[in-house]
């Protein structure tokens, strides 16, 4: 097993507040691994806690085969970080930060190879306090990226962006696949997730709620899928053929819910149903859970118990 | 040369850089000391001053020059040491492999540098517009007083920054403490006039000793290589304190991630 991080019990106490109350992970070779969860869960303590940032109070924690809070310079030449809040560096152009930055490992990538992978050929002269938001973070992730590292940690890397920046920088993440670099990734941006990484953890209340493939997390592949539409007037919930009518939820806007794992036996009943009354059900729409919804479930319940 | 020669040279390079494209840092650090010059000579003309009765020219040109080595070593550094702090600069650069010594080597090189190239433009100011002669027996003192001073003040510098929490409490926090010292230590006026014990407060505060050693090494009735070792003392036990603050107190991170 290739893990580039190992992580067991995991834990990080303020005082009688508990960050990390507990944690395991295994993230391998190549793998984009979001950590997602709302803020204040625990999700930038845990990724300081690997950056060799932070302490922790309990747990064991290898990252490329070492301790990161004993980890020295030649562990540093191998990780790129990007973390939540950095200012460019002051009164230097795009070009000189790439510069500065390259000079400080052992064999950096090249500066325009670099600045092409993020998007920034064309900027490379500007002082880097006069990009835009989106193209300062795509600096940042340019400036973990110039000494060529084998993992590299992204800490919330779009918030606050519009629709378009984050489509840019979710380019920059597909970027980093293609090269085969490990990602340690946090939002808590549920679509950043999904569209993003080949495997999510959420975390809330400190604790990992779920774990899976963005297609199964917290059993999304096997729950129900919902259908719903508006009966005709004159028709009730009670005039559904048996197999339906006790599936079907009634709701306060008049639309009736039903929900099942076999969807396509429901419909059929349904427009045999329908058709043999002359009847349509023109609002119809059928729903598989998002993840989402998946989520909030999860971190709903986390906040029930607490 | 050394890899880790080469990096403090790179880091310098950058940081000198970084320096020479803020407006208000040039201003406050390369222009308002020759500013300052200008107004103190043209206010006392050619009378004789101070401890040592010279030309006020004589006696503004070391003085003047301790203000652009504190400009330059301490209210810079420590203004754009908080703001890159604050602004995650720092603890970025420390994600990387580069050693932290390398860091503070290269920014302190480069404090080093503007003081004493103020410090040269001030005294050919004063050579060539005030007639103001260095006599060049001294010049062992000058360059050892600026060179430990500086120094000092860089020391302090990343000491004092330990104990300022925004970018934006900086400005006002080294100002206030640095005011009141170029007054009574005989920077901005000659402090003999001052009464007994606030001359014994300044003499305990090493902007005095800065100034005091420059003001002995350009004084024409210096004899000797013009190096007061009282002054280079008092400044290496100010290093030293500073030195045991900012190892046991500085951070890399912004004030407000700490934990």
């Amino acid at each position: 097993m290739d893990a580039v991080i190992s992580a067991r019990g995991l834990h990080k106490s303020y005082g009688a507040i508990e960050a990390v109350a507990g944690i395991d992970l295994e993230i391998s070779r190549a793998e984009i691994f979001a950590f997602l969860g709302p803020n204040g869960a625990g999700k930038t303590t845990t990724v300081e806690i690997l950056e060799g940032f932070r302490s922790r109070s309990e747990g064991e924690v290898s990252v490329l085969g070492q301790d990161p809070a004993h980890a020295g310079a030649a562990w540093r030449d191998r990780i790129g970080v990007v973390l939540q809040e950095s200012q460019p560096e002051p009164g230097l152009t795009v070009r000189e930060c790439l510069d500065l930055y390259a000079g400080y490992y052992s064999r950096p990538r090249g500066i325009e190879e670099t600045l092409a992978l993020t998007g920034l050929e064309d900027r490379g002269d500007v002082r880097a306090e006069q990009l835009s938001g989106g193209q300062r973070r795509r600096l940042d992730v340019a400036l973990a990226l110039i000494g060529d590292p084998e993992l590299i940690f992204l800490d919330e890397p779009t918030t606050g962006f519009d629709p378009s920046a984050r489509r840019q920088a979710w380019d920059v993440v597909h970027g980093l696949r293609e090269l085969g670099k490990t990602v340690f990734l946090t939002t808590h941006y549920m679509d950043e997730a999904e569209n993003l990484a080949d495997r999510i953890a959420v975390i809330a209340g400190g604790r990992i709620v779920a774990e899976g493939t963005p297609g199964s997390l917290g059993g999304r592949d096997r729950m129900a899928a919902t259908i719903r539409f508006r009966l005709p007037s004159g028709t009730g919930p009670g005039d559904l053929p048996d197999a339906l009518r006790s599936l079907a939820e009634p709701g306060s806007d008049g639309r009736v819910t039903l929900r099942t794992q076999t969807p396509l036996v429901a419909l059929r009943d349904l427009a045999d149903w329908g058709l043999a009354r002359g009847l349509d059900l023109p609002d119809i729409e059928v729903r598989r859970p998002t993840l989402e919804d998946v989520y909030l479930s999860l971190t709903d319940q986390q906040e029930a118990v607490e | 040369m050394t890899r880790n020669a080469w990096l403090v040279l790179h880091q310098a390079h950058y940081d000198l850089l970084s320096f020479l494209r803020n407006r208000q840092a040039r201003f406050f650090t390369l222009m308002l000391p020759l500013i300052f010059m200008v107004i103190f000579v043209s206010v006392f003309g050619n009378h004789r001053i101070g401890p040592e009765h010279v030309k006020a020219s004589t006696y503004y040109v070391p003085g003047i020059s301790a203000l652009a080595i504190i400009a330059a070593s301490f209210v810079n550094l420590v203004i754009s040491l908080t703001a890159q702090r604050e602004a995650g600069v720092l603890k970025r650069r420390r994600a990387t492999p580069v050693p932290a010594w390398v860091l503070i080597a290269g920014r302190t090189i480069t404090a080093m540098g503007v003081s004493l190239a103020v410090m040269v433009v001030l005294l050919l100011l004063g050579r060539f517009a005030y007639g103001v002669r260095l006599p060049s027996s001294t010049i062992p003192g000058v360059l050892l007083t600026a060179v430990v001073g500086s120094a000092t003040f860089c020391i302090l510098g990343y000491a004092i920054s330990t104990a300022i929490g925004s970018a934006d409490g900086a400005q006002p926090m080294v100002q206030a403490i640095m005011l009141p010292l170029y007054f009574i230590s005989g920077v901005f006026i000659p402090n003999v006039n001052l009464p007994g014990w606030l001359q014994d407060v300044a003499k305990a505060f090493p902007v005095q000793h800065l100034a005091d050693g420059l003001h002995k090494a350009f004084d024409p009735a210096t004899h000797g290589v013009g190096i007061v070792w009282s002054d280079i003392g008092v400044l290496g036990l100010w290093a030293a304190v500073g030195l045991v603050v900012a190892l046991g107190r500085f951070s890399w991170s912004p004030a407000a991630a700490r934990a």
